[in-house]
């Protein structure tokens, strides 16, 4: 076996322990829309995404348009459009397609952390690893939170779907503290979300439609009153 | 209309994948608009504030469950706690309370 391959399982390993975890309230979250295992498996398995999975189960339980769940996945996976943009520029110029196409299948804030992380070029290998032990545990673990959604307490399932949130968490307020800029616009995107989800009109449309409009609106004056400067985006 | 829920999950997973493979493969130098550039970065926060309040309180079946799950996990990130002891301390959180309120 190749050295890469070996040491980017290795480093799966945990990565796999916490996805199962999350990926579980995933799977509540999914039964909830209506999904069955299986199919809350095929969707993890063929997305590797927990906020974009999540939302569109939002969609799904809202029988919302085709459009809508088209928007909204594009909206809540943005963040991996900036992080493959990131990690084009750690490719070898003249590595193969193959290995781009691959790489691309799972593109999460774990993996890319391991990846941009490790120094020289990109090693594909040793992604492959961490993908080979992480992303079965993702989809495992949410066709598990279907399932045992069902058996479990209504008690436990309560506690069990703020792990994602709690993930969410993890991911915005690190950088937060480092940036202020960060902080007030997370503390901006409270606010606007609570005051979204309760003002007349504006709370009739669905749930995805407002993260949709709040997401690009406030972004954009973030990006208009406060343009970052390279050495910020390495904190991304 | 009921939806297909597989025509759903094809749009999700064929979107998902164009994101992230399409900067891969087109991309080979660095983009240059600032504008742009500042708006990528911003997105991920703002999606996921967005995303998690208010809709944490109505997740659990007392939100105030849910509030302290949100105090809660902001302060271990804060304090540096990675993503699983996050997403744990949250859902501890709101087993214990429940516990009591419910």
């Amino acid at each position: 076996m190749k050295k890469e391959l070996k040491e980017g399982m290795r480093d799966g390993i945990p990565i796999g322990l916490g996805y199962l975890a999350v990926s579980f309230s995933l799977g509540v979250a999914a039964k909830s829309a209506g999904l069955t295992a299986f199919q809350g498996f095929i969707a993890s398995l063929s997305n590797n995404a927990s906020a974009g999975e999540y939302a569109g189960f939002t969609v799904i339980a809202a029988n919302a348009a085709y459009l809508e769940m088209a928007l909204m996945t594009l909206i809540a996976n943005a963040r991996y459009l900036l992080m493959s943009c990131a990690l084009s520029q750690k490719f070898a110029p003249d590595t193969p397609l193959k290995h781009r196409l691959l790489v691309g299948y799972d593109v999460t804030d774990e993996i890319f952390g391991i990846t941009i992380a490790r120094p020289g070029p990109l090693e594909p290998y040793y992604t492959y690893g961490a993908i080979i032990v992480a992303a079965p545990c993702w989809a495992v673990g949410t066709a598990l939170g279907v399932i045992a959604g069902n058996l479990l307490p209504l008690r436990a399932v309560s506690a069990l779907s703020v792990a994602l949130f709690g993930m969410f968490l993890a991911v915005i307020i690190p950088p937060a503290r480092k940036n202020r800029i960060v902080a007030l616009f997370v503390l901006v995107s409270f606010l606007a979300s609570f005051a979204a989800a309760n003002l007349p009109l504006v709370s009739q449309l669905s749930s995805g439609t407002r993260t949709i409009i709040l997401t690009v609106a406030i972004s954009a004056v973030a990006a208009a009153l406060f343009p970052v400067r390279e050495e910020e985006e390495a904190v991304a | 209309m009921k939806h297909n829920i597989y025509v759903y999950l094809g749009i999700m997973a064929a979107i998902t994948y164009a994101i992230r493979v399409l900067p891969l493969t087109l991309i080979r130098r660095q983009i240059k608009n600032r504008f742009l550039r500042s708006f990528l970065y911003y997105v991920p926060y703002v999606t996921l504030a967005v995303m998690t309040f208010p809709a944490i309180l109505e997740s659990t079946q007392s939100p105030v469950a849910g509030a302290a799950a949100l105090a809660v996990g902001i302060i271990a990130a804060w304090c540096g706690a990675g993503l699983f002891p996050v997403s744990v301390s949250c859902c501890a959180v709101v087993f214990v309370l429940e516990l009591f309120i419910i």
